[in-house]
């Protein structure tokens, strides 16, 4: 396969799935602001957002203060925000347009109608709509993507590499919405509220994680669990992993002659996950745990490309 | 002017090969049809069929109009055309082999040496190259138009990169997706074949000694007014779509990088202009091309399809030439009619065209897509004497003909049903000795009322046309 393709594949599923995780956080930060609470504690939720995307700059350039409606129009519609919802649709469509031979007919009409549609919205007509309805519209494009995908896609390299972009995007998201929401629910570990229950519960509703932690604990919520359940679980779709598992495998498929250190790397991360335990990863932090698996999914990332999508030119 | 209709006769009655259509036409409820012509609308805007029209907003893309009355032609007429097809891309293949070889046909004096040589398009670093099967126009895009009575009449040969054959084949497939009963009624011959056809036509060509080529479609990318063609050709024949910089040349060999490493490409059915394609060789500012690709291309390591150097064929100033072709080299009367040519660089040539600008079609000589033509009865006094002037400066950029009463065909417009003009342009593919076409071809329809220009550029539209078979 084309080192370009490869890397449109790669990117067309990292922007769609990153539009679905920011739909998902929207979507419970937008719930979790209907709980009674103070002003202050609801808008640093929302800044919380935006210090997750590192777009503090970008947004104090164009709004004074951070509130719902701010966050929101800059996360879902904003046309210079790279990292909105928008742009994200937009640039998963830009990539697969780029590619368009290698979709399967049923993938290429779901990214473009997908795109045609949200094109339309404005943020008013979101807005009034309700906020909830297009997070859940976002959810539902994004997991009909998957479901095409899956159920058309030939099982050779192109779905490898829009796996692995899939996967990995997840690992980074899931990730980032952990460490914000842990960090804002427990700052100095200290007793939990009444209004934690709701918390917790929507930071898992975010990563359709709500039931399934019923399921596997039996039990009631709390916070050392929520974190093992999205770190460790071997079974749970948005698990870091559960996607560390599929990205070396999937890495295992499209090796090719230089791609060995990458792998390793892949591999070492996995291994963490598989023979970790949660108590030894919150004795030493959760908050620099979380850093490090990050700035490590970065440089997996950064491999992948060197090694698949952008090789360096062997014509000099 | 009388304009030959193709759907009734000059009594007005249904011409028979119309006839099964027409009456379903009839038969079916209005709201019915607009229902349909809505869903093709909506389908072809999902599936993205659509191009980008230069000089509008970068990346915007419209929808090329598809009109649900299709353009019927019966055997007999097609079997002529298609012989007629046949024999002058023979002849105009022939022609480009032998000008950058031994040049026999400027030697016997039949075409002045200079119109040849010094035209632009005439590609020096082509000359003793052995190009395979000595084919150089593998795809040709042959434009007719009838006239007149109901004549054919070529109106030009496209044999650098003709595009609108995805069009050709997405409309049928359209149409047998809204209308299947139409289909069970007619007779209607496949034209669905094209990709493997041409597949199999790029394979023949590949460079001796090559068992199993690998060929690969290289398209100047997704912002090319003709890109989803490009990637549904490729998607079509499984091959790669590579841009430029998917390529690289390494001992005169060309390699496309891939996930796996460099991979050896054989034969590139190339969608770039020449000019493009080579920044060492051709444009030095060109980045869409593949350095070094014209050496490894000479050295016969790679074929490109077309080949480097078919734009001196199909030149506006060498077309009045192709009769002359077809017998110098097959000793042969041509099949179609040539539209008769004013050459302006010819000194009485000039003075009629001047004088009777008001009636002519002026064209550029280089020009294409209907762009920088002028149609002298629908034009303004101001239009006409701008052209006069453009003439009197540069008197052999330009031909003048006719302006032919191009036949019509009912067509759906905003006020109904009503006659508009089109052309036909067959897609006619060689390797060898073999020629072969699909029944039928790309019939493009120019919407607005009275309008002679057919270019999707210019706001035509496109038909599905139907070859019935007896």
């Amino acid at each position: 396969m084309l080192s370009r393709t490869a890397d449109h594949l790669f990117w067309m599923s990292r922007y769609i799935e990153r539009a679905e995780n920011l739909a998902r956080l929207l979507d419970v930060t937008w719930q979790m602001s209907l709980v009674p609470q103070s002003e202050e504690a609801a808008n640093q939720s929302w800044a919380g957002i935006i210090a997750l995307n590192s777009l503090e700059e970008a947004y104090a350039a164009k709004y004074s203060t951070v509130n719902g409606e701010n966050v929101l129009r800059f996360m879902v519609s904003d046309h210079d925000n790279f990292s909105s919802i928008h742009s994200c649709l937009r640039l998963a469509r830009e990539n697969a347009h780029a590619v368009r031979g290698t979709l399967t007919t049923e993938m290429w009409e779901t990214m473009n109608s997908t795109w045609l549609e949200a094109r339309e919205r404005s943020f008013e007509q979101i807005a009034n709509a309700g906020i909830g309805d297009y997070c859940e519209w976002v959810k539902m494009r994004s997991s009909l993507s998957r479901g095409t995908t899956l159920g058309t896609l030939l099982q050779d390299e192109a779905f490898h590499f829009i796996r692995l972009g899939t996967l990995l995007e997840r690992a980074d998201n899931t990730a980032r919405i952990l460490d914000v929401k842990y960090h804002v629910l427990r700052p100095h570990g200290e007793e939990e509220e009444a209004t934690d229950f709701y918390q917790w519960g929507a930071l898992l509703r975010s990563v359709s994680g709500f039931e399934v932690y019923r399921k596997v604990y039996r039990d009631v919520i709390t916070p050392e669990r929520v974190a093992e359940l999205l770190i460790l679980n071997s079974d749970m779709p948005r698990s870091l992993r559960f996607c560390l598992s599929g990205v070396v495998k999937n890495i295992e498929l499209v090796a090719n002659s230089h791609s060995g250190e990458t792998l390793r790397q892949a591999g070492q991360l996995y291994s963490q996950l598989r023979y970790g335990r949660i108590e030894d990863i919150l004795k030493d932090g959760l908050h620099e745990w979380l850093t490090d698996f990050m700035d490590r999914i970065y440089l997996l990332g950064d491999g992948i490309s060197k090694d698949f999508l952008v090789p360096m030119s062997e014509a000099a | 002017m009388n304009f030959y209709n193709e759907m009734y006769d000059a009594n007005g009655g249904v011409r028979e090969h119309y006839k099964g259509y027409a009456a379903w036409l009839a038969a079916t409820p209005p709201e019915r049809i607009e229902r349909k012509r809505a869903e093709a609308d909506l389908a072809f805007h999902r599936v993205g069929i659509t191009f980008a029209v230069y000089g509008e907003e970068a990346g915007k893309e419209r929808l090329i109009p598809f009109d649900i009355i299709p353009r019927i032609i019966p055997s007999k007429e097609w079997k002529s055309l298609e012989r007629g097809m046949r024999q002058r891309v023979k002849a105009l293949n022939m022609f480009l082999w032998d000008i950058y070889h031994e040049q026999e046909i400027l030697k016997a004096g039949k075409i002045p040496a200079e119109q040849v040589l010094n035209n632009a398009q005439y590609r020096a670093v082509m000359r003793g190259v052995d190009v395979p099967a000595g084919i150089y126009a593998h795809i040709a895009g042959v434009d007719v138009v009838r006239a007149g009575a109901g004549e054919f009449y070529v109106l030009e040969d496209n044999l650098r990169v003709p595009s609108g054959v995805s069009y050709m084949l997405e409309d049928r497939k359209m149409m047998m997706r809204l209308f299947p009963e139409l289909f069970a009624k007619h007779k209607v011959a496949p034209v669905q074949h094209y990709p493997d056809m041409l597949l199999e036509k790029l394979r023949a060509v590949a460079p001796q000694g090559i068992a199993d080529p690998t060929v690969v479609v290289l398209t100047p990318g997704a912002y090319n007014s003709a890109y989803f063609e490009h990637s549904f050709l490729a998607q079509q024949m499984g091959v790669e779509l590579v841009e430029g910089r998917d390529l690289f040349v390494k001992n005169e060999t060309v390699y496309m990088r891939t996930t796996q490493g460099p991979q050896r490409v054989d034969v590139i059915y190339r969608r770039i202009d020449d000019d493009f394609l080579d920044p060492q060789a051709f444009r030095a500012d060109s980045a869409l091309g593949v350095p070094g690709i014209l050496k490894a291309y000479q050295a016969g390591n790679v074929t490109l399809a077309n080949a480097i150097g078919t734009g001196v064929a199909d030149d506006k100033s060498i077309y009045p030439y192709v009769p002359e072709m077809i017998r110098f080299y097959l000793g042969e009367e041509p099949i179609l009619n040539n539209v008769p040519t004013w050459m302006c660089r010819k000194k009485d040539d000039l003075a009629y065209v001047l004088d009777h600008l008001g009636e002519l079609v002026v064209k550029e000589v280089h020009g294409a897509g209907g762009y920088g033509m002028l149609v002298g009865p629908a034009s303004t006094r101001e239009q006409i004497e701008h052209f006069r002037q453009l003439l009197l400066a540069k008197p052999d950029g330009y031909i003048a003909q006719p302006t032919l009463a191009l036949s019509n065909c009912p067509t759906f417009v905003e006020e109904g049903i009503a006659p508009r003009h089109l052309d036909l342009r067959p897609f006619v593919l060689s390797s060898g000795k073999c020629v072969n076409m699909v029944p039928g071809g790309l019939t493009r329809v120019a919407l607005t009322k009275g309008s002679l220009v057919v270019n999707s550029s210019q706001g035509g539209g496109t038909k599905d046309t139907w070859v019935l078979e007896d």
